[in-house]
């Protein structure tokens, strides 16, 4: 069984192979570079060096968001085109999900957030049971601070993890206090390698059903909608 | 020995999400046109966001169906053709990523297609070319003179200086209160009215094949505008009609005289706005009983569609020319 998975949709770039459940091999870049440009020859790179034919994979994995739009589309339009062409499942994982695995042997509450500009992030409530991450509640677009407020309320401790955590420790450590995880080093960094064990054991989705997890409507979408509301109202 | 060759061409530079297979350059296999008219006309005009969402959505969907239309299996394709631009970016780069991904996949050569080298190329489904030739390629965003001396060569000999001939058809539209998408309503109008309303035709310097669009536009505006102020109403078909003329009395005598001047064999008309039935009325008469033959895509063939992108991607793999892995959408690409 042959896996590879992809993510594309935040400012990594990871490709991750796994054979027979064991990690043969992963490219991971963390810089401010052209994901178009770049996903395709690194998974060209990889498979060359590990000496696997593209017809010899049997499923392929994806972050399928939230993060940025143009680079979750390119992540899932590749995957999907890989899984249809190729024939073989395909399956798209919760960008938020794959960084929440950096918190994995933590008992407590994870929250994996990137940062949506304005205030804003998207983010989600994580915690592990049985071995398996389970999300508590609804991965969301939210005001940092709302969200803060919110996780003040409880008394439980939480890992934060994100790529984005300098630009919301101070408001986390005003909300949270000490009560608030925060880890220093590669943790706030999404690896391959656990998206792809992560797309080991789930379901595979419909390919040509499998949709980016946006989290959030175009923004003219949601004004004709607020507009239609306003008429029908 | 095989002599045939099948391309598999992608195209989702704007608001259609299209795949086709064409074999050898000239014989269309199937042609499936996923179009996203309906979604874009409650904003008044296409927007990105949501144009980039539903490629997405719907890619492999129109694969499927190019496949099961065609009835054929990945060991005949020959190459993968996918338009790299221009465009808008977010939906191009749906299409460049799919057509990578398949290519690796299974192993077959890339190649990046301009998108004006695919709306020639709609002609070829019609009638082998003869060189040289030139092509007047009008669209949305696009009014072009191209003069083509062989295959895949293409001389940029004349283009619009400030709006594309489309453009300017869309902001009448809106001034007239037409529905999304305007060219179309003006073209219907415009059969029903009289050229009543002089209405200038920028010429620009003598022998200049470039085209301008927006003193047009500007004075359309100003006509409706100063016509509204003395309490006057004029007639929407009456507008059309003269805006409609002045567009295609430049287009059409600028394609003339290019025709004369390169002494071209082949007049070949392209885009969008070669569905308008004005502009075929005039360049049609225009070009009749002379020597030089006028060809026009029939109109499924105008609007954006993966077979013209796998015609013009057939003429580049005979070429030699393949795209790498690194192949990217570029929104500004140039044709040469
Ligand atoms: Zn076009």
């Amino acid at each position: 069984m042959n896996i590879l998975a992809m993510d594309t949709s935040n400012q990594i770039l990871g490709v991750a192979l796994l054979q027979d459940e064991q990690l043969i091999g992963s490219i991971t870049t963390n810089i401010k570079k052209n994901h178009s440009i770049r996903l395709m020859p690194a998974i060209n790179q990889l498979m060359h060096e590990v000496a696997m034919t593209p017809a010899e994979l049997d499923k392929i994995v994806v972050a399928k968001g939230p993060g940025s739009y143009t680079g979750v589309r390119i992540g899932l339009t590749t995957a999907k085109s890989m899984a249809w062409s190729l024939d073989i499942p395909v399956v798209g994982i919760s960008s938020l999900e794959a960084l929440a695995w950096q918190g994995h042997f933590y008992d407590s509450y994870i929250c994996p957030f990137f940062d949506a500009r304005r205030g804003l992030v998207f983010t989600g409530m994580y915690q592990t049971k049985n071995n398996k991450l389970e999300l508590s509640g609804e991965e969301k677009n939210v005001l940092m601070e709302d969200w803060l407020k919110e996780l003040a309320e409880s008394r439980e401790e939480v890992l934060f993890l994100s790529p984005d955590i300098t630009k919301h420790e101070d408001l986390i450590r005003t909300h949270l206090g000490d009560r608030a995880i925060i880890p220093e080093g590669p943790f706030h960094m999404a690896d391959p390698s656990h998206l792809a064990f992560a797309g080991l054991h789930t379901q595979p989705d419909s390919t040509y059903g499998l949709t980016p997890n946006y989290l959030r409507l175009a923004e003219a979408e949601a004004n004709w909608l607020k507009k239609e509301q306003r008429k029908n109202g | 020995m095989k002599t045939d060759n099948y391309i598999l061409g992608i195209e989702t530079s704007c608001d259609e999400t299209a795949v086709a297979i064409v074999k050898n350059g000239k014989e269309i296999i199937s042609n499936v046109v996923a179009s996203q008219i309906d979604s874009h006309k409650r904003f008044g005009g296409v927007v990105p966001e949501v144009a980039s969402r539903h490629h997405v959505e719907q890619i492999t969907v129109v694969l499927e169906e190019a496949f099961s239309q065609a009835n054929m299996t990945w060991e005949q394709i020959d190459a993968i053709a996918v338009t790299e631009g221009p465009g808008l970016v977010g939906a191009l780069l749906v299409g460049v990523n799919a057509g990578k991904a398949l290519a690796f996949a299974k192993q077959k050569p890339l190649i990046g297609v301009h998108h004006i080298a695919g709306h020639i190329y709609a002609n070829r489904f019609e009638r082998e070319f003869e060189f040289p030739l030139l092509a007047l390629i009008v669209s949305g965003g696009h009014t072009e003179l191209v003069l083509m001396n062989e295959h895949g060569s293409y001389e940029l000999i004349g283009e619009t200086r400030d709006d594309a001939a489309g453009e300017a058809y869309d902001k009448v539209a809106r001034m007239l209160e037409l529905p999304y998408p305007g060219g179309p309503q003006i073209d219907r109008l415009a059969a029903e009215g009289d050229e009543s309303i002089d209405l200038p035709r920028a010429w620009l310097e003598e022998g200049s094949f470039d085209f301008s669009f927006s003193g047009l536009k500007s004075s359309v505006i100003n006509t409706i505008h100063n016509a509204s102020q003395r309490g006057q109403l004029l007639n929407k078909e009456d507008i059309a009609a003269s805006f409609q003329a002045s567009v295609v009395d430049v287009l059409t005598a600028k394609t003339w005289k290019a025709a004369q001047k390169y002494n071209v064999k082949q007049v070949i008309v392209a885009g969008g706005v070669a569905a308008n039935q004005g502009l075929r009325k005039a360049l049609g008469s225009r070009f009749v009983g002379t020597n030089i033959p006028l060809l026009m895509p029939p109109l499924n063939l105008c609007t954006d569609n993966a077979a013209m992108i796998a015609a013009a991607g057939f003429v580049a793999y005979k070429q030699g020319e393949r795209s790498g892995w690194d192949l990217n959408a570029n929104p500004s690409l140039m044709l040469n």
